[in-house]
């Protein structure tokens, strides 16, 4: 890692520069997102230079008719990508929690995709590496680009605490219950279905 | 193949399915510069390749899929693809355009069009994995499936649930004349019949998938570009698409008189709350869902309740277009009719508009006798007849017009004109139809400007071709007298080239108003692909497409032995039959200020009073090799 994306990565997280260190992870309200790929497309282009949806780090889920979501990396506690991995190109990075791909180790096997239960991992189609999301912190423009781009504002940077013991999909499930910070649409407001009246 | 050149990837295959052969082709750039993508591409192809006066479900006639130089970038609905071919049910220029994840998966495999030719011997399908096309058999497989099964099936077949589909139902395997080609379930090629010219070529569907990278021409600029474009796509302009989707016009035109009602006897209906946008949004909106790369997210998937007594559960995507024929139109005023009606036309896979005019039409002749009891069949949901209003009878209607299960479906399968003809007597005076395409939602006596943009438009009457309602709708011109119409004939002239454009780029209509003008498309343009380009190029590619498919069909009439100024008008019943009531009560279009108009619509374009381009007009298009054909 060069010192310069690590000084890019902290200024992410300036906010709580007092408090103890905490975990970021990206996470989608299914209520706004609309299964558009964009995400996918700017995930590819802000890496690579180019669009391609299977070289993404993040990954759009729709199941039909009206499920749409996106995920990424959860930072979870069991790591099955890490114990697969047989070149032991995987690591976690102490300070975001993130995963970390060594190129030079990796030899594309793509066992760490078979062990993510969130499929948040991908084999690049060109360089046959795993790749996974950084936040975008080895990109030009260090912040995750995904969300910058999002045309209806659904995903969300949010602290995790590392030292608690949870389930990522029951994390993801706590904070959609808890709701997203609202975003000022005007008089275009999200439409949630109301219960019949009569 | 040409260097530096991104965004297009030139490649065309032509796909023989009578002897199974793929040949492959590359397009110049010169011809991409000058045809820019979809509609203009298949204006060209069919031109350079139709033998004029050939049935349009001949074997050998070409079906044309392309795609412009966008999909898989992030511009704004970017990801759409066009199908053309002589249309079966027009025998006309015929062309559709869809959306959803087809057009980003068939650049990623690397295509820019395939054209089709020849028959299958057997039913099959065409499944591309990057350059791989593979003909398949499909005779025990999918034939005779819906849509939406055969997408599924497909993709579960090679394991990828992202595998682009585009597929035709039973009806376009019956040669149902208005059949369409579903992909991504809720997006179709709806218009003109492309999916019959499917069904006419054994052909029950073409998958892609694709894995390859696409680079563009100026990425840094194009990021930027991009980022201001989709914040402009979720601006005002689009508020409409986003909030109620297109059915909020049942409100808006109700309260102009311009909702066609009663299989078009009136503009105004006094149920249309019923069947508006805003009921829609609080009682049967589930989730609004976006096709690949689209900031807009139109598509409103409304679904039955789970206790509805008829139809349970019923999931479809909801537009203005899909609702008003089998709404207002029909007098069906029952929601979850129209839902299992809009549902069954894209599974069995049949024009949603169409299919609605059809329906009304059949209303109004069953009333007038011209369709009997008999024709109807012995399903119980007939036994009172087809009447208005009768929404299970709606339903049922089009299963049987696309299974041409009774003697009624079959004739109706035919399109309105050919039903009206088969009927005979005075059927053709309540027939909504232009060219022999089903009236779309726009109760024209109401809207004169449209009047004129309807009629003129190539592919039958159509509301995609020239804006024309936009000056009616926002009060520019009066809607209800043809005054100042050199004025409205120069915006429809106009319009024809930006609309021409947007479908030949492709993007999505509902994006027309995020670009000032051609020299911010053309900017967008150059930064893709890296051909030089500017406003006045693309505004003339508009008018050298526009002016082509015109002279196809100036060729097609001659082969028929019609003069084409004869077609471009408007039903019979909106010259002689004025609205009954509501706020544009008494109006009809006078015959004789219309035919000025339409002549007037002429000239303005730079063609003679019969409705040909000029020998000097067509060279200044760059249309040379027209001039002593039409």
């Amino acid at each position: 890692m060069s010192s310069n994306s690590v000084t890019k990565f902290e200024s992410l997280a300036e906010s709580n520069i007092n408090e103890k260190p905490k975990y970021k992870i990206l996470v989608v309200d299914p209520q706004r997102c609309d299964g558009c790929e964009t995400c996918e497309s700017v995930c590819s282009m802000a890496h690579d230079n180019e669009f391609n949806p299977l070289n993404t780090r993040i990954h759009r889920v729709r199941i039909e008719p009206i499920i749409n979501f996106a995920m990424n990396c959860q930072i979870c506690d069991h790591k099955h990508c890490i114990e697969v991995c047989q070149p032991k190109a995987l690591s976690t990075d102490e300070e975001t929690g993130l995963l970390v791909v060594n190129d030079n180790k990796c030899d594309g096997c793509a066992a760490c995709v078979k062990a993510c239960p969130y499929g948040a991992i991908v084999v690049h189609t060109k360089k046959n590496k795993a790749i996974v999301c950084d936040l975008c912190r080895f990109t030009e423009k260090g912040q995750p680009q995904c969300k910058e781009y999002c045309p209806k504002d659904a995903i969300f940077l949010i602290e995790i605490d590392p030292n608690e013991k949870i389930d990522p999909i029951e994390r993801i499930l706590k904070i959609i219950q808890k709701g997203f910070p609202n975003i000022d649409y005007g008089k275009d407001s999200i439409i949630i279905r109301t219960p019949d009246k009569n | 193949m040409e260097e530096n050149i991104y965004g297009y990837s030139l490649k065309c295959a032509r796909i023989d399915l009578t002897k199974g052969t793929i040949k492959i082709e590359y397009l110049s750039k010169k011809f991409c510069e000058e045809y820019i993508g979809g509609y203009g591409f298949i204006a060209k192809i069919l031109w350079d390749e139709f033998k004029p006066g050939t049935d349009a479900l001949d074997p050998s006639v070409p079906l044309i899929w392309c795609i412009g130089p966008f999909p898989g970038t992030i511009l704004p609905t970017s990801s759409k693809y066009g199908v053309g071919a002589k249309s079966p049910l027009t025998n006309r220029f015929g062309f559709g355009i869809s959306s959803g994840s087809f057009g980003a998966q068939m650049r990623r495999a690397g295509w820019n069009m395939f054209i089709i030719t020849g028959k299958a011997p057997e039913p099959s399908f065409i499944y591309i994995e990057n350059d791989n096309i593979n003909i398949i058999p499909c005779k025990d497989s999918l034939w005779g499936k819906d849509t939406w099964t055969t997408e599924d099936e497909i993709r579960s077949m090679f394991s990828d649930q992202r595998i682009a589909v585009a597929a035709i139902g039973p009806a376009g395997e019956r040669l149902v004349k208005f059949a369409c080609i579903t992909n991504d379930r809720n997006r179709q090629v709806g218009r003109t019949g492309m999916g019959c010219v499917m069904g006419s070529k054994n052909l029950k569907a073409i998958a892609v998938k694709g894995t390859n990278s696409i680079p563009i021409y100026n990425p840094k600029k194009f990021m930027e570009r991009a980022k201001e474009l989709i914040k402009l796509a979720n601006s005002s302009d689009t508020l409409k698409y986003r909030l109620h989707g297109t059915p909020v016009n049942t409100m808006n035109f109700n309260k102009l008189g311009v909702l066609p009602t009663k299989n078009f006897q009136t503009g105004y209906w006094d149920k249309a709350y019923k069947v508006s946008g805003e009921e829609m949004s609080k009682v049967w909106v589930v989730k609004k869902a976006a096709c690949s790369q689209c900031p807009i997210a139109c598509d409103h998937i409304v679904a039955t309740k789970p206790d509805d007594p008829d139809w349970p559960n019923v999931f479809v995507s909801m537009d203005f277009e899909s609702l008003f024929g089998f709404g207002p139109l029909s007098l069906v005023d029952h929601f979850p009719a129209i839902i299992k009606a809009v549902e069954l036309c894209d599974r069995l896979g049949m024009d949603s508009i169409s299919s609605g005019i059809i329906t009304a039409f059949a209303m109004e002749a069953y009333e007038k006798g011209y369709i009997t009891k008999e024709m109807l069949g012995d399903n119980p949901v007939y036994k009172n007849g087809f009447n208005w209003g009768d929404g299970k009878a709606e339903v049922q209607m089009v299963e049987d017009i696309a299974y041409r299960k009774t003697k009624c479906g079959d004739i109706l399968a035919e399109g309105v004109r050919k039903a009206a003809k088969i009927l005979g007597g005075e059927a053709y005076k309540f027939a909504m139809h232009g060219k022999g395409l089903e009236h779309p939602g726009y109760e024209l006596k109401g809207l004169k400007t449209a009047s004129i943009g309807f009629a003129v438009s190539p592919r039958g009457m159509c509301h995609l071709r020239n804006n024309a309602y936009g000056p009616d709708v926002k009060g520019d011109f009066d809607r209800l007298t043809f005054d100042k119409i050199e004025d409205r004939v120069k915006y429809i002239a106009k319009q024809d080239s930006m609309m021409a454009i947007i479908d030949s780029l492709i993007v999505c209509k509902f994006t027309r108003g995020i670009y000032k003008d051609f020299q911010e498309m053309a900017e967008v343009y150059e930064m893709v692909t890296g051909i030089q380009m500017d406003g006045k190029k693309l505004e003339m590619a508009g008018q050298r497409i526009v002016d082509l498919a015109k002279c196809f069909n100036i060729r097609e009439c001659h082969a028929e032995g019609i003069e084409p100024i004869s077609e471009d008008t408007l039903p019979w019943r909106h010259f002689h039959e004025p609205n009954l009531d509501g706020p544009t009560k008494g109006a009809y279009i006078n015959e004789e200020e219309f035919k000025k108009g339409i002549i007037a619509y002429y000239i303005a374009r730079g063609w003679d009073e019969k409705g040909y381009p000029k020998p000097e007009t067509l060279k200044m298009r760059g249309l040379e090799f027209v001039i002593g054909k039409i």
